[in-house]
């Protein structure tokens, strides 16, 4: 037990929880802002798959990591087209659409990887690169607190910034308004004169960009290569993420932190005499808690609207 | 009278629909084709197995005969929950699920021949029915997204199954993570020699009919079908939208965990499932084909595992990863399910009809 303890509050455990917190976070936010129009994006895992293996693939090609930052960000940007395409102009239902994304990455990342180095596990053949770590100055150097906040990914500070912009972004511009009137009522919308689908277009887009921002972080952050199936499943744990987070920015980066802790315990915990199954559970449990929890709490606030009517 | 024949606006959309499947399934199909051929280095070849190869030696028609089974129980599992309009994916760990309590029948109980995979399955079927029930409970009693709940719980029900596997079943002398070997009693016998189709095939065949016959002479399956077309319309014409909601899950789960139990007792000797078998997403895919209805299920199972076969067969002799159908499958939800699909080309055609049978009354 003594032992625990002291694991979570090591420099250590709370850096990894940031490490692990980054990916989810970034499709959490993903998910708000297409949520926040009203479209539900369960492509986000398909999403992350396709721009991880895009990560890998554009910056062995350049030797640029960020170059294929960019070229991960394209693919990301252009499946969210795809899917708001096919949503909006062809009628297909979203969920459906989602579905039809994870499906065809799972396969076609592989297919895709298999023809460029035949190896149908691992890119290890492919000299991709990693984005940098970066040591803050001055924070660095505070003796805790330097080892938990410096030293990390390119892409985890982009991510807590994505916080920040994404708030802006939904509280500060015309752009953000449109949303979020669109999420609320889109025939109010339509009777504004915004265009809804025009607006939906751009929560799709962006939503592609952020978790192509967190797929990219998987293949060029997490680990140095792209592994079949390596998002293992948290473009879904971050729709929950987004439900237990309230549909605020803010919200949102709290309920991923908690989903990166369970994380960073579960791989901490495995020395414990517990079986390793029930702890991995533990991120996928508290999921299902957790949108229960806020499932119950939002219909409560709906009947307390009704009953003051 | 020497009146041509009168088409009404109804017939010519239902044809059309058959009509937009086929192109959907053409585009699919042709987009693979394409990408095969700019990939390989022996492209000929590669269409060649990947096209024909399901038919060149009974072996091979055998393997697509013995996919299909699993296929149309998830078929018909997902149609039975979607014309409910739950997308519930827990179809997927009901399979597992199924899979795995069949398997601790099989090999933790001496019952005799007959009886023993009747029990099993029946064991899966149960187990499913209760994991594809939760996310429906959530939905009807808290509002809980089945969606992100039901993904949720295929990994929770994925490392439930392992840590069974490990802890309860494991053979240590198999020399991979592995079950003890099933007695014979449990397993389910091959019927026609040479191709391993197995008995579970009489089994899947009779559910079709059940099925069909559930969902649309049955009051439950219309009070299922008239819940998923609209859901107040349902509750104001005195359907118990909730208790119908879980009724389809109940059904849809316990055909998905059958599936899994089905598949572990005719196609292997152990079980040894240590990640999720993906046969719930393809349920998906068949279930949209069929336009959710169970009569046209085997149909599209039968398309997606002759698809499957064909490209594991052209995989082995050529340079293509058989992942190439991933994209074919993704294409055929996107454009079937797509409702403005060729949808200007329906109106033409109706309105021209219309406009003939106009002038026909006029003339007339």
């Amino acid at each position: 037990m003594q032992n625990i303890i002291s694991t979570i509050f090591s420099a250590s455990f709370l850096f990894s929880i940031l490490r692990l917190t980054t990916p989810i976070l970034l499709a959490a936010l993903a998910a708000l802002i297409t949520d926040r129009a009203g479209v539900m994006n369960i492509g986000l895992e398909g999403i992350m798959l396709c721009s991880a293996l895009a990560g890998v693939v554009g910056s062995a090609y350049t030797q640029n990591a960020f170059l294929g930052l960019l070229f991960a960000m394209f693919i990301g940007s252009l499946l969210g087209v795809i899917m708001a395409y096919c949503a909006l102009n062809l009628k297909t239902d979203i969920i459906l659409t989602g579905i039809a994304i994870n499906l065809f990455a799972s396969g076609g990342t592989v297919f895709i990887l298999y023809s460029i180095c035949k190896d149908k596990g691992m890119s290890t053949s492919l000299a991709s690169l990693t984005l940098p770590s970066i040591d803050i100055p001055l924070i660095k150097d505070i003796p805790f607190l330097g080892t938990i906040f410096s030293g990390h990914n390119f892409l985890t500070y982009i991510a807590f910034l994505s916080v920040i912009v994404i708030w802006a972004l939904l509280y500060k511009t015309p752009l953000g308004l449109r949303i979020r009137v669109v999420g609320e009522n889109p025939n109010a919308a339509e009777s504004v004169g915004i265009n809804v689908r025009k607006t939906q277009y751009y929560v799709l887009i962006i939503s592609g960009i952020l978790a192509s921002l967190g797929g990219a972080y998987m293949s060029m952050g997490y680990m140095d290569k792209f592994a079949r199936d390596m998002v293992a499943g948290r473009g879904f744990i971050a729709l929950a993420a987004e439900a237990l987070g309230t549909g605020t920015p803010l919200g949102v980066m709290g309920s991923s932190l908690i989903f990166g802790a369970a994380d960073a315990l579960a791989s901490n915990l495995q020395v414990l005499r517990v079986p390793v199954q029930f702890i991995q559970m533990i991120p996928y449990l508290l999921t299902i808690v957790g949108l229960i929890v806020y499932s119950i709490s939002k219909s409560r606030q709906i009947k307390k609207i009704y009953l003051q009517k | 009278m020497k009146n041509k024949q009168v088409l009404t606006s109804k017939t010519i959309e239902n044809r059309f629909e058959v009509f937009r499947v086929v192109v959907a399934i053409a585009i699919a199909i042709a987009v693979a084709l394409l990408l095969i051929f700019f990939t390989s280095k022996q492209p000929f070849e590669a269409l060649y197995w990947f096209l024909l190869g399901p038919l060149k030696s009974l072996r091979n028609f055998g393997n697509v005969v013995q996919l299909f089974i699993p296929l149309t129980f998830a078929g018909l599992s997902i149609a039975v929950m979607f014309q409910c309009n739950q997308f519930n994916m827990a179809a997927e760990g009901a399979f597992f699920l199924g899979g795995l309590g069949a398997a601790i029948v099989a090999v933790k109980m001496t019952l005799p021949m007959g009886v023993h995979p009747v029990v099993a399955i029946l064991v899966g079927a149960v187990l499913g029915a209760i994991v594809c029930a939760i996310p429906g409970i959530f939905k009807v009693k808290w509002g809980a997204n089945e969606v992100v709940s039901s993904l949720m719980l295929n990994y929770i029900m994925l490392f439930l199954g392992t840590y069974v596997l490990q802890y309860v079943l494991l053979d240590p002398s198999a020399g991979y993570p592995a079950s003890n070997q099933f007695p014979s009693t449990a397993t389910l016998s091959v019927i026609i020699p040479k191709t391993g189709i197995h008995a579970g095939i009489i089994l899947v065949a009779f559910l079709v009919v059940l099925v069909y016959l559930f969902m649309y002479k049955t009051k439950w399956g219309y009070a299922i079908r008239i819940t998923g077309q609209n859901e107040k319309f349902a509750k104001y014409s005195g359907v118990g939208v909730g208790s119908t909601i879980i009724l389809s899950q109940l059904v849809g789960g316990a055909l998905a965990g059958a599936g899994g139990a089905t598949q572990v007792l005719g196609m292997y000797t152990r079980f040894s499932w240590t990640s999720l078998p993906g046969y719930g997403f393809d349920g998906i895919i068949i279930s949209i084909l069929a336009k959710n209805n169970p009569a046209y299920v085997p149909l599209a199972a039968f398309f997606l595992a002759y698809l499957r076969i064909g490209a594991d067969i052209m995989s082995r002799k050529t340079d293509i990863a058989p992942e190439v159908v991933a994209i074919v499958q993704a294409l055929i939800i996107l454009l079937v399910a797509a409702k403005m699909f060729l949808d200007k080309y329906k109106h033409r055609l109706i309105v021209k009809n219309s406009q003939e049978q106009l002038l026909q009354k006029e003339g007339a």
